[in-house]
C-alpha cells in the first residue's frame, strides 16, 4: 500500500513552499506537480467477524453512522418530550396528569438531550467520523481503535441518562443548566438519584467525545492525502474541525463542574454552596459560590453553541456551493469567519448572565465581545446570499433545506444581537424571547443543515437517491410550522412571560396569550408528527429508492470519488487520490462541464480558467 | 409554486404580524424607557438587515433558478465588496452597542437618593426589610434566621435593630423615588421581576446583588419570579403597590420595626442580648 512512499528518493523529507514554487525546482514547472507524501499509509484493522464489522466496529463509517442512530434515538425521546410540554402549556385540562414536577423534568431532559446528546453527536460523531476521513483523503481515523471506544461511551453515557428516566424520584428537573444549589437540593425532582445520574453521563459522555474528538483533529492535521492543503479543505471540514478544538477546551470545564456538583451532592463538599436555610433548617453547607457554577457552566455552555453551529455553517456551505452550481463566495474569509467565531466564544460566556448577579461591571465587556462576533458571523451570511447571486440554483430538497437554514438563522441571530446587547437584555432576559431565540438559531438552524445534509448524503452512504416528492412535503412542513412556532413565541417575551413555568395562572397582562399557546401547540404537533414523513421516507428509500450511481449530485469533494459507491473499509482502494484543486470549482470559465473534481489534474482541463486552487 | 414565492411569503407574514400583533410590551412604569428605546432601536435595523437579506435571497432564487446552460458567474473572491460589507456591519454594530452600553451604565449605578429595600427570597415566598430612620440596613446572615429573627439580622449590628420588617409578599412604594433593591436570597437562585418595570436581576444565596428603578406610574403590579427555583417557581409571585407619597407613609408608619417584633414576641434572651448590644 506504501510503494508511493518508497519510490521518493527523500521520502521523509519535509519540503517548504518555497521549494514547490521556485523555478529552480524542476519538477514544480510539471503543472500536475504534486508534493510527494510524507508518512507512510497506516494500516488498518480489518474485521471480519459480524461483531468486530458491525458492533465493536472500527471503520469511522459505520461508527458515524451508529453516533447518527444513536442520536437520532435521543432526539425523538426529546421531541416526545417539547410535545408533552407543548400539550401542558396550550391545553393543560387534557394532560392532567403532569404535574409541575414532571414538567420541570421535561424541560430539562429536553434541553439536556438536544443540546449535547443529539446536536452535538449528531455533527461532530455522526457527520464528522463519516466524512472527515472521506473528505481528506484519509483511509481511516488516525485511531480506529480509540474512535470506537468513543462511540461506546457515547452510547453508555446515553444508556446512563435514558436510565434517569426509571429511578426513584425520576430523571433531575433542575433546568438544564442545572445551576446549584436548586439542582441537589430538594426544592427540585430529581434531585436524588436523577441529578447524579445526569451528572454522571454528562461525564461519561466529555470522556467518551475527548476520545472522537482528539481523532478528528489529528486526523485532520495529520491524515491528509497528497495536495489537499489546508486552504483546499471543504467548509465542512473546516466548521468540524474548529467545533472539535472548541470541544476539547469547552468541554473540560463541563467535566470539572460535574465532578465538583457531585461532590458537593455526595459528599457534601461546599464548591458550589453557601449557607442555605430550607424548610427552616440551616443546611451543612457553607462559603461556596453559585455564580462559580454559572461561570464554568458557561464557559463551556456558550462554545457549545458554536460547537453546533460551526459544523452546520460549513455543511450548509457545501450543500448551498454544490447545488447552487457555484463557488462559495469568499472562501477564504468563510474559513478565517469559522476560526474567528470559535476563538471569540471563548470570551463570550457571561452574557447569559448578565442578571445572575455577577459583578455588573462585566456586562461592558461582554456586550463588547458578543456583538463583535456578529461581524464575522453578519460576513458568512453574506457570502451565502452572495453565492446565490448569478448561480444556477437546482430548487431541490438539498437547496430547500438550506434556505431554511438562511432564513431561521439569519433571524435567530438578529435576535441574538438584543440579547447579546445588555440593557436590551435585562427586560427580555428569563422570558420566551430567550426560548424562541436559541430554538430558531440553534435548534431549528441547524436541524435544517442536518436534514439538507441527509437529504445530500444519503445516496452516498447507502446508494440511493431518498424521494424527492416527499422530501419537499418534509421540507414545508417543518419550514413553516418551525417559523410558526418559534416566530410569534417572541412577541411572548416582548409581553414578559417568563420561562420554565408550568402555568401562567391569571396573571392579567398575559391571558391574551392563552390563543397563542393553543396554536404553537398546535404547530409543534405538526411538526413533529411530519418527521415521521422523513423517517417513512428513509427506510423506504433503503429499498426502493432509486439507485444514486456514482456522484449523482455532480460535487467537486473527495467523498464522492471514491472507487465504490458507497464507500468500503479503507475508502480508496488501491491508491490514495491525489488533490490539486479546491473543492469550489463549479462553472468555471473555459470547462466543458460544469464542475471540476477536486482530483481532476490541471493538465486535463488546460482551458478552464480557474482563479483559485 | 415557485419556492422563492413561498419564501417571499413567509417575509411579508412576518413583517404582517409585527404590524398587527396584539402582542407587545406592557406600559411602561418605571424610568427605564431607555431600555424600550434600545429595543426599538435594535427591532428596526436588525429588522433592516433581515428583511433585506430574505428579499435578495428571494430574489436570486426567482432570477437564477436552474436552466440548463446558464451563464453562471465565476469570481471566487471580490476583497472590495467584502470590504465594504465588514466596515458597513461593524457600523451597524456600535450603532447598536454604544446606545445600548450608555443605558446599561445607568442601570448599575444607582441614584444617591435611591431609597435601600432588601427583598429576601425563598422557596417559595417573598419578604422586604426597608431601613428605619438611620437610613440603614443591619447587616444580617442566614445562620441567624430564627422564629423570633425572621430576616436573620446580626443582633449585634446597632443599625439593625429599627429596621422595618414586612412580612408579607405585598411591598409599597411612592411614585418619582428611586429604590434600589437589594437581593438576597434564603436558599437557591430567585429574581424579582416585575414587567412594567423592565429590570430585573437573579437572588443569589450568600451574595447580595442589586438593582434599581424609579417607579412612575401609580398602580399595582405583579411580581414574577425570573430565575428558575425549582417545583414552585412558576407560584412565586407577589405584589408591588405603587402610591402617591401620603399613602405610603400612612402604610409605612403601620409596619413593625426589629425591636417590636422583638418586644412583642418577648423573647427574653433575644430582648436582653439586643439592649446590652446596643448599650455598649
Amino acid at each position: 500500500m506504501s510503494d508511493e512512499y518508497k519510490n521518493q528518493s527523500s521520502p521523509l523529507e519535509a519540503q517548504s513552499s518555497e521549494t514547490m514554487s521556485g523555478s529552480s525546482n524542476g519538477s514544480a514547472t510539471d503543472i500536475d506537480y504534486v508534493r510527494p507524501a510524507e508518512l507512510p499509509e497506516q494500516d488498518l484493522y480489518h474485521g471480519h467477524s459480524f461483531i468486530t464489522k458491525w458492533v465493536f466496529c472500527q471503520d469511522a463509517k459505520i461508527i458515524g453512522v451508529q453516533y447518527f442512530l444513536t442520536a437520532v434515538f435521543t432526539g425523538i425521546v426529546g421531541l416526545i418530550l417539547s410535545w408533552l410540554m407543548r400539550l401542558q402549556l396550550g391545553y393543560p385540562d387534557l394532560v392532567p396528569f403532569i404535574t409541575a414536577e414532571h414538567y420541570y423534568q421535561f424541560v430539562t431532559m429536553h434541553g439536556m438531550i438536544m443540546v449535547v446528546y443529539f446536536l452535538t453527536a449528531l455533527f461532530l460523531g455522526g457527520f464528522g467520523n463519516y466524512l472527515i476521513p472521506l473528505m481528506v483523503g484519509a483511509r481511516d481515523m488516525v485511531f480506529p481503535y480509540v474512535n470506537m471506544v468513543s462511540f461506546w461511551m457515547f452510547f453508555i453515557a446515553v444508556c446512563v441518562l435514558m436510565a434517569s428516566f426509571f429511578v426513584p424520584g425520576g430523571p433531575t428537573g433542575a433546568g438544564w443548566t442545572l445551576y446549584p444549589p436548586q439542582a441537589i437540593l430538594p426544592g427540585s425532582p430529581g434531585s436524588g438519584a436523577g441529578i447524579i445520574l445526569m451528572l454522571v453521563s454528562l461525564s461519561l459522555f466529555v470522556i467518551g467525545f475527548t476520545m472522537g474528538g482528539l481523532n478528528y483533529i489529528i486526523t485532520i492535521l495529520q491524515a491528509r492525502t497528497r495536495g489537499m492543503t489546508l486552504m483546499r479543505m471543504p467548509l465542512t471540514i473546516w466548521g468540524i474541525f474548529t467545533a472539535t478544538a472548541l470541544a476539547m477546551l469547552a468541554f473540560p470545564a463541563l467535566l470539572v463542574s460535574c465532578i465538583m456538583m457531585t461532590l458537593d451532592k455526595v459528599l457534601e463538599t461546599s464548591f458550589f454552596m453557601p449557607a442555605i436555610l430550607q424548610a427552616g433548617e440551616v443546611l451543612d453547607y457553607g462559603g461556596g459560590s453559585p455564580v462559580l457554577f454559572q461561570h464554568l457552566f458557561w464557559f463551556f455552555g456558550h462554545p457549545e453553541v458554536y460547537i453546533v453551529a460551526l459544523p452546520a455553517f460549513g455543511i450548509v456551505s457545501d450543500l448551498i456551493s454544490v447545488h447552487a452550481r457555484k463557488n462559495i463566495f469568499g472562501y477564504r474569509m468563510m474559513v478565517w469567519a469559522i476560526v474567528g467565531i470559535g476563538a471569540l466564544s471563548f470570551f463570550v460566556w457571561a452574557h447569559h448572565m448578565y442578571v445572575s448577579g455577577m459583578n455588573p461591571w462585566f456586562g461592558f465587556f461582554f456586550a463588547t465581545t458578543t456583538l463583535i462576533i456578529a461581524v464575522p458571523t453578519a460576513l458568512k451570511v453574506y457570502n451565502w446570499i452572495i453565492t446565490l447571486f448569478r448561480a444556477n440554483i437546482r430548487m431541490n430538497t438539498v437547496m430547500l433545506f438550506c434556505l431554511g437554514f438562511i432564513v431561521t438563522f439569519v433571524n435567530g441571530g438578529i435576535t441574538g444581537i438584543f440579547l447579546g446587547n445588555v440593557a436590551v437584555d435585562i427586560p427580555l432576559s428569563d422570558t420566551y424571547f430567550v426560548i424562541a431565540h436559541f430554538h430558531m438559531v440553534m435548534g431549528i438552524a441547524p436541524l435544517m443543515v442536518i436534514m439538507g445534509a441527509v437529504y445530500h448524503w444519503f445516496p452516498l452512504v447507502t446508494g440511493r437517491m431518498l424521494s424527492e416528492k416527499l422530501g419537499k412535503w418534509h421540507f414545508w412542513i417543518t419550514f413553516l410550522g418551525a417559523y410558526s412556532i418559534y416566530f410569534p413565541m417572541h412577541y411572548l417575551g416582548f409581553i414578559g412571560v417568563p420561562r420554565r413555568y408550568f402555568e401562567m395562572y391569571d396573571s392579567p397582562y398575559v391571558a391574551s396569550a392563552t390563543g397563542m399557546n393553543e396554536f404553537i401547540t398546535l404547530a409543534a404537533l405538526i411538526v413533529g408528527a411530519s418527521q415521521l414523513i422523513f423517517i417513512y421516507n428513509i427506510v423506504a428509500s433503503l429499498r426502493i429508492g432509486k439507485p444514486a450511481g456514482k456522484n449523482p449530485w455532480k460535487a467537486n469533494s473527495l467523498e464522492w470519488l471514491t472507487p465504490d459507491v458507497p464507500p468500503t473499509h479503507g475508502n480508496w482502494g488501491d491508491k490514495l487520490p491525489i488533490i490539486y484543486r479546491w473543492p469550489y470549482d463549479f462553472n468555471v470559465p473555459g470547462a466543458k462541464e460544469d464542475y471540476i473534481t477536486q482530483t481532476t489534474p490541471p493538465s486535463e482541463v488546460i482551458n478552464a480558467e480557474v482563479e483559485k486552487t | 409554486m415557485h419556492a422563492g414565492f413561498i419564501f417571499l411569503a413567509v417575509i411579508v407574514g412576518s413583517v404582517l404580524f409585527h404590524i398587527f400583533t396584539p402582542w407587545w410590551w406592557t406600559d411602561i412604569a418605571s424610568n427605564w424607557g431607555a431600555m424600550d428605546d434600545t429595543i426599538n432601536l435594535t427591532f428596526w435595523i436588525g429588522g433592516g438587515v433581515f428583511i433585506l437579506v430574505c428579499l435578495f435571497m428571494v430574489f436570486c432564487l426567482l432570477r437564477y433558478s436552474y436552466k440548463e446552460g446558464r451563464k453562471v458567474e465565476y469570481k471566487p473572491e471580490d476583497h472590495k465588496l467584502e470590504k465594504i460589507l465588514t466596515i458597513a456591519t461593524t457600523v451597524g454594530v456600535i450603532a447598536l452597542l454604544a446606545p445600548g452600553l450608555i443605558v446599561y451604565n445607568d442601570y448599575i449605578n444607582t441614584p444617591k437618593n435611591a431609597l435601600q429595600i432588601e427583598v429576601n427570597a425563598w422557596q417559595w415566598g417573598w419578604q422586604y426589610r426597608l431601613p428605619g430612620e438611620d437610613g440603614k440596613l443591619g447587616t444580617a446572615k442566614v445562620i441567624n434566621i430564627n422564629d423570633d429573627n425572621p430576616f436573620g439580622i446580626n443582633l449585634d449590628d446597632p443599625n439593625g435593630k429599627d429596621d422595618i420588617l414586612i412580612q408579607s409578599d405585598v411591598l409599597h412604594l411612592k411614585t418619582d423615588r428611586p429604590v434600589k433593591i437589594l437581593l438576597r436570597s434564603l436558599d437557591v437562585l430567585h429574581n424579582y421581576y416585575v414587567p412594567q418595570f423592565r429590570a430585573k436581576m437573579d437572588a443569589i444565596p450568600g451574595i447580595i446583588s442589586y438593582y434599581w428603578f424609579e417607579p412612575n406610574k401609580v398602580g399595582e403590579y405583579e411580581v414574577l419570579c425570573a430565575e428558575y427555583c425549582g417545583v414552585g417557581h412558576y407560584a412565586m409571585r407577589a405584589k408591588v403597590i405603587v402610591e402617591n407619597e401620603s399613602n405610603y407613609e400612612n402604610w409605612l408608619n403601620e409596619q413593625e420595626t426589629f425591636s417590636d417584633l422583638i418586644a412583642k414576641q418577648g423573647n427574653d434572651n433575644l430582648k436582653t442580648t439586643l439592649i446590652a448590644k446596643s448599650n455598649d
